[in-house]
């Protein structure tokens, strides 16, 4: 049972991923890995699990990307 | 680098209340919406590394200090195994709910015993843990 929101959010959740692990740029990864949470976190709730959904938005849109970001400001933003 | 956006500032000024009333309501419904100590926990240290980013990280000091954020991280799991340990004054296993707190009517958000006191002590120690990981990973030159 899975209808066209469902699908655009998918195959969005599999471009986005393929490209964190393909991107050089360490800060655009970290962007893309909060747009990847919060696909995530949608998905999550159209799972009827909005328990999930809430820790998934505030933990990993929220949180790891602030402190990802604040490892990148610590060491290089480029790929070695 | 002292960086100061207007926008951004009243911006912070004018969630951040909201943002840690919604935490807050997420730990103290936990037994009635979905939520828990954990993800409201998250969200209110959320709202303090908002705080910290933009005023600079002498106003989040002044508000929550290092110190003080690793006192509340153990004193929140000291509060949580001091309430399941209590449950053996009854006789009772490890976290079994006491008979000083009342079960209330169903649906009220004084009822489900002592979860709520629980949850809260989950969510206090998860916030300062928060505020401290990003304190201590370098949040005194990041602003």
């Amino acid at each position: 049972m899975i209808n066209l929101f469902h699908f655009v959010l998918i195959l969005t959740l599999i471009v986005v991923v393929i490209s964190v692990a393909k991107i050089k740029d360490l800060l655009s990864a970290v962007i893309l890995f909060a747009v990847y949470n919060l696909i995530m976190s949608l998905l999550w709730q159209q799972m009827r699990a909005p328990d999930v959904a809430i820790t998934e938005a505030a933990l990993g849109a929220g949180v790891t990307t602030v402190l990802l970001v604040a490892a990148i400001s610590k060491t290089g933003r480029l790929e070695k | 680098m002292k960086f100061r956006d207007t926008i951004v500032s009243i911006i912070t000024r004018f969630m951040l209340p909201f943002i840690t009333l919604f935490g807050l309501y997420l730990i103290v419904h936990v037994h009635l919406s979905p939520g828990g100590g954990f993800s409201g926990g998250t969200v209110v240290g959320a709202g303090f590394v908002l705080l910290s980013l933009t005023y600079g990280i002498s106003m989040q000091e002044r508000k929550f200090s290092h110190r003080t954020s690793t006192l509340i991280e153990s004193g929140g799991a000291l509060i949580y195994i001091i309430l399941g340990i209590s449950a053996f004054i009854y006789g009772q296993p490890f976290l079994s709910n006491l008979p000083i707190f009342p079960a209330g009517t169903p649906g009220r958000l004084f009822s489900g015993g002592f979860i709520a006191l629980l949850n809260i002590a989950i969510g206090v120690k998860v916030a300062s843990t928060i505020v401290a990981l990003f304190d201590s990973l370098g949040g005194e030159d990041l602003h």
